[in-house]
């Protein structure tokens, strides 16, 4: 039998994909460019019993994501940058009570209204960055619609492994641009369900280290009783001030992520074997990139891609292996140079850092990369 | 025999954070008999609050408990129900969090009436920082944001309920502690969004800049001030100056949110 194929936008695709992670609740609030992804769920939700709801404003929906991912439901929220800073708040509280839950957000123009209908990449540092205190950050950015599909489906995916909130950030070229996708099967992409206490409820306690840095999470209303605060808290969920214990669980909130990079980052390399100018890209850009390297190529100019899919936690150890090789990097984002800070940093001055840095809601175009490549010396 | 708290109150939590004289803990030990009044289970009970003194409260009681950040307790609850609606969900909190931070999420689940309770403990102040004035404050009242006194007018938090759609709204005192349980346990049972106003006292941060001498006094406005509706029918709008409604003020049958949305789900079931 021939898989079902579709011609659909990233944000649709994205909606597509929770529902194949399993996702039975949405909670959102309208705004450009990602309200798609909350009206395909208003339409597809309650045909599969879930839930959708239309909060009163950004920070209520991340409130009510939250709220049922204790409850024991798989969650979505999708927004953009506005609405990225509000949810900024509770994204925090999401990171430090350890609740699974995927925030979807199209990079508009910025800051504050900026450019509604524009692309831009500029949300990228806001990821790791937005909410205040140290905290986990993983952060994906598609490229194609179905590339967006199966990421989402990875950050449901990641967000129960690791327990915290895992964020999808598609350009809004690649939210609202329409390809072909095609559907996998039931089971042809793995689900990862919660993992959920075998320990009698007298005996849980929701941040038992006991079970490895990542402690089992019991759902409200399925028998165990137990407490979930903002405040930083002790392995029963009660506020502490305990310094040790504070400083220990800190550390771990942030180990489940930095100890498992390899589990969690991916990337995708393009010509890179001979490459001496590497353009390192990620979403829409990536594709005028990869176009950039081919024309390169024919003009004998050993050009190569790697192409950035999980911008956090971020690829710091593929981009410093390459440093040493190549002549030189070309950054082409979105923005005024966020990746190309996170570039520099992984290169420790062994190649030189080319950006082109475009943020008036125009695309990067390949002539424009391979201009810049030329420059590589 | 004396009323058993124990059983709802949580193994070890105790002493509270809550000055001598507060009236949160007399509404605590109000909620806790209207629980065991309506025998809710504990382990399908959601308990939710946001920042302030009085949202402490969840951390004493036996139930899952959820302390979430200032303001949202409403938001929060509501997807608590959304994805559990068997469980029981109660929401408690101050006068700030509820109606200055939290006053946009606390009129929509008025507007919305899901099934949960309200019970928001009325003290004038932002207690936990310190005594800083909030929208229910009085105006010219004292607070250490107000040192010449409150230029704002403050809001009525039951009407404010009212206005919103609230299908439920009671007021209380920390005073009239025996109807404390009654209010809660009328609210819980009501289908639909009830709130229940609790006027109680900030001795430490309001009671001493605002002439208090002592709690007992504080307690005997209480005591004065209030006026049951009942009462107030057959009163002078002369007698009723200065007066506070106490009792069941507002209740209204109304179609239920999550009930709504089952509909919803059988109309996209159907097509």
């Amino acid at each position: 039998m021939s898989k079902k194929v579709a011609f659909l936008q990233g944000n649709e695709a994205a909606a597509q994909g929770a529902l194949y992670a399993g996702c039975t609740f949405f909670g959102g609030y309208p705004i450009t460019p990602s309200t798609e992804v909350a009206e395909v769920m208003s339409v597809e939700l309650p045909k599969i019993g879930g839930k959708f709801i239309q909060m009163e404003d950004e920070i209520g929906a991340m409130a009510a994501i939250l709220g049922a991912s204790l409850a024991g439901a798989k969650v979505l929220t999708s927004t953009s940058g506005p609405g990225l800073s509000l949810k900024q708040e509770l994204i925090g509280y999401g990171c430090i009570a350890e609740i699974p839950c995927v925030v979807y957000n199209v990079m508009r123009g910025g800051p504050s209204t900026g450019m509604p209908t524009g692309p831009s990449q500029s949300d990228v540092m806001c990821a790791k960055w937005g909410t205040h205190g140290d905290h986990p950050a993983i952060c994906l950015t598609p490229a194609s619609v179905q590339e967006t599909y199966e990421e989402v489906i990875r950050a449901f995916n990641l967000s129960e492994k690791y327990r915290t909130p895992v964020f999808v950030m598609p350009d809004e070229i690649v939210a609202h641009m329409r390809e072909r996708i095609v559907f996998p099967e039931p089971g042809e992409i793995e689900v990862v369900p919660r993992k959920v206490p075998t320990v009698p409820p007298e005996q849980y306690k929701p941040y038992d280290t006991s079970f490895g840095d990542v402690p089992p999470l019991a759902a409200f209303g399925s028998g165990y009783k137990f407490h979930v605060t903002g405040l930083n808290k002790m392995q029963d969920g009660f506020p502490t001030t305990k310094a040790e214990i504070v400083q220990a669980e800190e550390e771990r909130q942030v180990r489940k992520v930095d100890a498992n990079v390899d589990d969690i980052v991916t990337f995708e390399e393009y010509m890179l074997a001979d490459a001496e100018v590497v353009v390192i890209a990620y979403g829409s850009t990536s594709r005028s990139a990869r176009y950039a390297v081919n024309v390169a190529r024919e003009q004998g100019i050993k050009a190569g891609m790697f192409r950035i899919k999980t911008f956090w936690p971020f690829p710091d150890k593929q981009i410093k292996a390459l440093a040493g090789k190549v002549k030189g990097f070309v950054v082409p984002e979105m923005n005024l140079g966020m990746c190309a800070i996170e570039v520099e940093r992984c290169a420790q001055g062994k190649a030189p850092i080319l950006g082109i840095f475009r943020v008036d809601g125009e695309p990067i175009n390949p002539d424009q990369i391979l201009e810049k490549m030329k420059e590589v010396k | 025999m004396a009323f058993d708290y124990d059983k709802y109150i949580r193994p070890g939590k105790l002493p509270h954070i809550w000055c001598p004289g507060c009236g949160h803990g007399i509404v605590m030990k109000g909620l806790i008999r209207a629980m065991d009044t309506l025998k809710l289970q504990k382990e399908n009970t959601a308990i939710v609050s946001g920042i302030g003194c009085a949202s402490r409260l969840p951390g004493y009681i036996d139930c899952c408990t959820l302390h979430t950040a200032h303001g949202r307790a409403a938001a929060f609850a509501t997807g608590v129900k959304m994805a559990k609606p068997e469980m029981n969900v109660i929401l408690v909190g101050g006068d700030g969090d509820g109606t200055a931070i939290g006053g946009n999420h606390f009129i929509h689940a008025c507007r919305r009436n899901i099934d949960m309770t309200y019970i928001i403990m009325n003290n004038y102040i932002y207690g936990m920082t310190g005594g800083q004035f909030s929208p229910a404050t009085p105006t010219g009242h004292k607070a250490s944001t107000t040192p010449y006194g409150n230029p704002d007018p403050n809001f009525d938090i039951a009407k404010l309920a009212i206005g919103a759609g609230a299908t439920f709204v009671a007021r209380g005192t920390a005073f009239h502690a025996n109807q404390i349980d009654k209010l809660i346990t009328e609210a819980i049972q009501h289908k639909g969004f009830s709130v229940v106003e609790i006027l109680d006292d900030c001795p430490t941060t309001y009671g001493r800049r605002n002439k208090y001498k002592s709690v007992i006094e504080m307690m005997n406005r209480l005591k004065e001030v209030a006026v049951p509706v009942k009462a107030a029918e057959k009163m002078t709008a002369e007698q009723l100056q200065g007066k506070i409604l106490t009792g069941v003020l507002y209740k209204e049958e109304k179609p239920e949110y999550i009930e709504e949305y089952a509909k919803v789900i059988q109309r996209a079931q159907a097509k």
